[in-house]
Order: C-alpha cells, then structure tokens, then sequence
C-alpha cells in the first residue's frame, strides 16, 4: 500500500525524491503519513482537496479486502 | 529526456546528424535551431557550420500508460491498458479481471484513477493542457445512458412537484451531460450550485 502511494504521488510532484510515508497501525486501522517537500504540499492536495480525494478514493479500493479503516494523512 | 546539439554544413544537415545519434525520427523530437550557419564565399572563406538543439519529445499518451499500468499494479489488479489518441484526447482503457475494483461505486475509483492520471500527464507536459480519458468495460458510456435517463426522471419529478431538484454531486464531465440531455427541454432549467468536488446540478421547473 505504501508502494501504491509512492506510485501516485511521485509522478505528481517536483522533488519525487522527498516523497516519505510512515505507517502506523493498530488493530482497527492503519494511517499512513505522506510527507513531501513544503513546495509540492499543494500539488498533493489540490484545490479543495480534490487531489487528496481522489489519492483516498483509490487506497481505500485497493485496501477494500484488509478489514480495517484507512487513514492517509498528508502533512 | 534526451537531449543533443548537432553540427552540419546547413541545418538540415546538422538536424539529421543529431537524428542520426539519438536513433530518432523527427515527429520524435523538438527541434531548436542555435545557429543558421553561412555558405561562405565558394564554400570555403567565411563559411560557418549550422547548429541545431534536438530534444527527445515526452510521449504523454505512454506517460499516462505507463502511470495506470504501476498504479492498478500496486492495487494488486494486472490489466492490460490500451491507449490511443482521438482528437486531442488520450483515452485509456482498461482490460482485465477484477475491473470492477478499479471502477468503484458509482465509478468514483475511475474518476478518481482519471483525474490522477490527467495530473501526471499534464505534469510531463509542456504543451497544451491534454484531456484524459480513463475507461473501463465501456463504462463511459453505459454511464452516460444512466444519466441521459436520470436527468429524464428528475425533470419529471420537478414539473410535478413545481419544485427545484437536486441532483448529488458529480463531476464538470458527468454534470456537463446532464446539462446537454435536459437542454432543449422546455419545462426546465439547470444549472450548478457549490464547489468542486461537491459541485451539483439544481433542475428547476420552469413557469
């Protein structure tokens, strides 16, 4: 999933090198934390958080057969 | 992204040395000419070679391809993606099991994947803005019969009930054909209320 993340996000921004992800999971839920350069913070989020949306749209379908909520927190 | 500068006696010649050495043709290439070069008298006194900047053009329509290909790789579905490219749009379509993940309810994992995929393309981009396109099963289509018959209903509903009907949120491609199937009906008007994502289409009755 974390791979899956990467995948999207790096062809979106300036510093693709920057690109991070941490992962922290529990029982019920696992939250991955997207960091990227302050420049590309917009370009990760988009107007409105249309860009975010459409990032979380996909991980949840890709992480639809994993029994637990996801959280992809961008910082 | 490759880039020469070549040499030659005119810039014809120095563009199909620089070809020569990338192993390209010309519809592959940007060309830039730095010097024009001069003939010289008799070819000899005075004479100055041409020069010429090739630049290895980005091929969007694989760039989009190649984004699909990784990102529906990584969702754990292997599709075959099949792209051409129609009158200024790149359109991709997606063949293989397990589709349906890919196109989500109310195909929002496909709307999602194709505005993905048009942020990635246009990013590569240096030209004009390029519309993509991302399909699946012929979904576009069975869709926009859906709403072509949606947009039938609620038309209905609003001459009926003399009352505004709003319709959930959509996006600008999905909206724009609601638009276009309730246009010439006489009994109503439409139009679009809030913001993106969230943006949606009002009926009203008209009197």
């Amino acid at each position: 999933m974390k791979a899956l993340i990467e995948t999207i996000v790096q062809p979106l921004v300036d510093h693709p090198e920057e690109v991070n992800i941490t992962v922290e999971e529990t029982d019920e839920k696992i939250r991955y934390h997207l960091t990227v350069n302050e420049n590309d913070v917009g370009k990760v989020i988009g107007k409105n958080g249309r860009i975010a949306k459409a990032i979380r749209t996909v991980v949840h379908a890709a992480g639809s057969d994993i029994n637990k909520k996801i959280f992809v927190d961008i910082m | 992204m490759r880039e020469i500068t070549a040499s030659g006696q005119t810039v014809e010649e120095a563009k199909e040395n620089a070809l020569r050495q990338l192993g390209l043709t010309e519809e592959q290439v940007n060309v830039d000419v730095i010097d024009e070069g001069k003939k010289g008298l008799l070819g000899v006194f005075g004479s100055k070679r041409a020069y010429v900047k090739v630049q290895e053009k980005i091929d969007l329509l694989k760039q989009g391809q190649q984004f699909l290909q990784g990102v529906a790789h990584e969702m754990g579905v292997e599709v075959e993606v099949k792209s051409t490219e129609r009158n200024g749009e790149l359109v991709y379509e997606l063949i293989g099991e397990k589709i349906g993940l890919l196109i989500g309810k109310r195909g929002q994992t496909l709307n999602a994947l194709q505005y993905l995929t048009h942020l990635a393309v246009n990013k590569a981009n240096t030209g004009e803005y390029m519309t993509v396109v991302v399909d699946a099963e012929n979904y576009r289509e069975r869709r926009k019969e859906t709403l072509y018959q949606l947009a039938e209903k609620l038309a209905s509903k609003a001459i009926r009930t003399k009352r505004d009907v709003k319709i959930e949120p959509m996006p600008s491609f999905e909206r724009k054909i609601i638009h276009t199937a309730l246009h010439d009906h006489s009994d109503v008007s439409t139009l679009s209320e809030g913001k993106d994502p969230n943006r949606y289409i009002v009926i009203k009755p008209n009197n």
